[in-house]
């Protein structure tokens, strides 16, 4: 009895240990986005908090760099990405998992074989595409990348593939098209996978630098991420570090929220994401 | 309405593997046969005899190879299966698993398009109609998942006849409910049959259910098929050594025999004198039913034991020239209690013993010499 309360004691602790860390950053954010400007850049030691917070980093943030078109920008972008995709990857595994067509087996395995080559790699040649293509600083240069998606092909392949095929055949017999079923069967049978990627595909969006850094230079286009670069750079001569992290908070929040709404189907998508994959 | 195949033949291509040669593989072979209208057939087989296909090419999932299916007069071979007015109802039933039974029954009727477009209150006319037919009116709102096996089962039917299919097709309507059940929906299929009389074909590998509420059976073996008839015609007069063994609980007891002189051997009696048999060496298939415990009788087996089951007695013996491992014969329960030592003796009826050729397995027919 003794010995369990202190294993719990021991237990507890070290998860609350565990916790500070994990959110300390967080909470270095924040305190960090209502310190005053001037008063965060007169500390050489910093403090672990303050006594005077103010909302004026925020307005800092919005007003310095057009904050606000950027989150429209990346509101737009992480929709239009994320439609277009679900429309490509549940087509495309449709395909994959219920129709016969000479050479699927192979051109599934090359799709496969794709997921061996790292992103970074990708991003070079998608470049030089794009460029060519002359889509730079547009919307359609932005989302085209990443409009596809091998891995989560794969994933709602599989998701489909364990539809018995009897239920395909009934449909037939009743003179269901393939469009049909795939809307009034399948989609439905695989909602929770469904939209466990829709979401992973969001935050994956919301969070994308690399690729919109690369391909956009007229600030029309930026997203939110460059926004905090630009925010950092316009600090004459010392980084606004306040008003960076106003903006981060700012652009954190509604990734946070949909983490709180979709908790559990997060979790459990990253749980079955990882015995699958 | 009647079905008519005509010299329907399906193969498969050979895959490599396995079947290194690359042999087609033959599942139906020149099936002929006319359906007639409204009645209940049962196609019978073991696994991998081709029943399933023949139903499938029937539905129109699958092409035939050659041969053609009429429906009627109308040659519906080339027909998509909903053009052909089929019903089917898939062995693990096929439900939508995220609709509920209402959703289930009416998902056919909304794939209806043009002509037969029908409105809301049509739609609904038609499932409580399906639904009533098979008695699970008051289940519309469940889903599956919360259905029993046999009300899963008559959801199925009913998803099969809203739509007042001109054929409809049974893929082992039985084989995933439990031997209580088994019964109940075996009636159940014959009552809905015979009440709508719409022409339905059903498959199944369990001779008791194919007699048991079959207007005609269709037995086959390796495509082909062996015998078509009445249950209990084809009972009593199978027409080669694989139909005998098929059907009949228990199996028919199979003897290595010869026939010499007009007398029929087992071992070395004679069990029955014949005419009309050339001599030859034949398997001799004798009905559980055919023996007749006889203190005299001609036909000696070592006894094992009587089991007993209620109204009938089985008893349980050996025999050197037998082909099972025992001899099973079902005698009324008053006659066997005088049963003591080691060997039982019987007679046999004629009409319950068969004799087949050897090497093919055909029947040969024979007269009684009295």
């Amino acid at each position: 009895m003794k010995k369990n309360r202190l294993l719990t004691i021991i237990t507890y602790a070290f998860l609350v240990f565990w916790a500070l860390i994990v959110l300390f950053p967080f909470y270095w954010m924040v305190l960090t986005s209502v310190k005053d400007y001037g008063a965060y850049n007169a500390e050489y030691i910093p403090r672990f908090f303050t006594l005077f917070p103010t909302l004026q980093n925020y307005a800092d943030a919005f007003t310095t760099v057009p904050l606000g078109r950027y989150l429209l920008n990346t509101l737009w972008f992480t929709v239009g990405t994320t439609a277009l995709m679900l429309v490509v990857i549940t087509l495309a595994a449709f395909a994959f998992a219920r129709l016969q067509f000479a050479g699927r087996d192979i051109v599934f395995t090359l799709f496969l074989a794709l997921m061996m080559i790292p992103n970074e790699l990708v991003v070079i040649t998608n470049f030089t595409t794009i460029t060519n293509l002359e889509l730079r600083n547009t919307f359609t240069g932005l989302i085209l990348p990443s409009v596809t998606s091998v891995f989560y092909i794969y994933l709602l392949r599989e998701n489909f593939a364990q539809i018995p095929d009897e239920l395909y055949y009934a449909a037939k017999v009743d003179g269901t098209s393939d469009l049909r079923y795939l809307r009034k069967v399948m989609i439905p049978i695989c909602r929770p996978t469904l939209v466990t990627i829709t979401i992973l595909k969001i935050i994956e969006c919301w969070n994308s630098y690399v690729w919109p850094r690369l391909i956009t230079d007229d600030a029309d286009y930026y997203l939110v991420s460059n926004g905090i670069q630009e925010i950092r750079e316009n600090g004459f001569g010392r980084a606004n570090i306040p008003a960076m992290m106003a903006a981060v908070v700012v652009i954190s929040l509604p990734l946070v929220i949909l983490f709180l709404l979709f908790r559990k189907q997060i979790m459990s998508g990253v749980a079955r994401g990882g015995t699958k994959g | 309405m009647k079905i008519i195949l005509s010299h329907l033949t399906k193969t498969f291509p050979g895959r490599g593997r396995g079947n290194k040669k690359k042999e087609d593989v033959t599942a139906v072979n020149d099936f002929t046969f006319e359906i007639p209208d409204g009645k209940l057939v049962g196609l019978l087989g073991p696994s991998g005899c081709g029943k399933s296909t023949t139903l499938n090419l029937i539905c129109g999932l699958q092409k035939p190879t050659e041969g053609q299916i009429f429906f009627d007069e109308e040659d519906v071979t080339p027909l998509t299966p909903q053009k052909r007015g089929v019903g089917m109802v898939f062995q693990n039933y096929a439900l939508y698993p995220h609709l509920n039974v209402e959703q289930n029954i009416r998902f056919p009727l909304e794939n209806l398009k043009g002509e037969d477009k029908l409105s809301k209150e049509q739609m609904r006319a038609r499932v409580e109609e399906a639904a009533g037919l098979v008695q699970i009116g008051d289940l519309l709102d469940r889903k599956p998942a919360e259905l029993s096996g046999g009300q899963q089962q008559r959801v199925a039917i009913a998803r099969a006849l809203v739509k007042l299919p001109r054929v409809l097709l049974l893929d082992e309507p039985l084989s995933n409910l439990d031997a209580r059940l088994r019964l109940q929906t075996r009636e159940e299929i014959r009552r809905i049959q015979k009440k709508t009389a719409i022409t339905t074909i059903f498959v199944t590998h369990d001779q008791d259910e194919a007699m048991s509420i079959s207007d005609l059976i269709v037995v086959m073996k390796d495509g082909l098929v062996q015998q078509i008839g009445k249950p209990q015609e084809v009972y009593d007069n199978p027409a080669n050594l694989f139909v005998a063994k098929f059907l009949g609980t228990p199996p028919i007891n199979v003897f290595d025999g010869r026939v010499e002189n007009g007398s029929l051997f087992i071992g070395e009696e004679v069990v029955l004198k014949l005419k009309n048999v050339s001599d030859q060496p034949v398997h001799v298939g004798v009905r559980p039913e055919g023996f007749v415990l006889s203190e005299n009788g001609s036909f000696t087996c070592r006894l094992s034991r009587p089991e007993v089951m209620g109204r009938d007695v089985s008893i349980v013996s050996t025999h050197t020239a037998s082909q099972n491992p025992v001899v099973r014969s079902i005698v009324d329960a008053e006659c066997c209690e005088h049963l003591s030592g080691d060997t039982v003796r019987f007679m046999l009826k004629p009409q319950k013993v068969f004799l087949f050729n050897q090497t093919t397995g055909e029947r040969i027919p024979f007269e009684i010499e009295r």
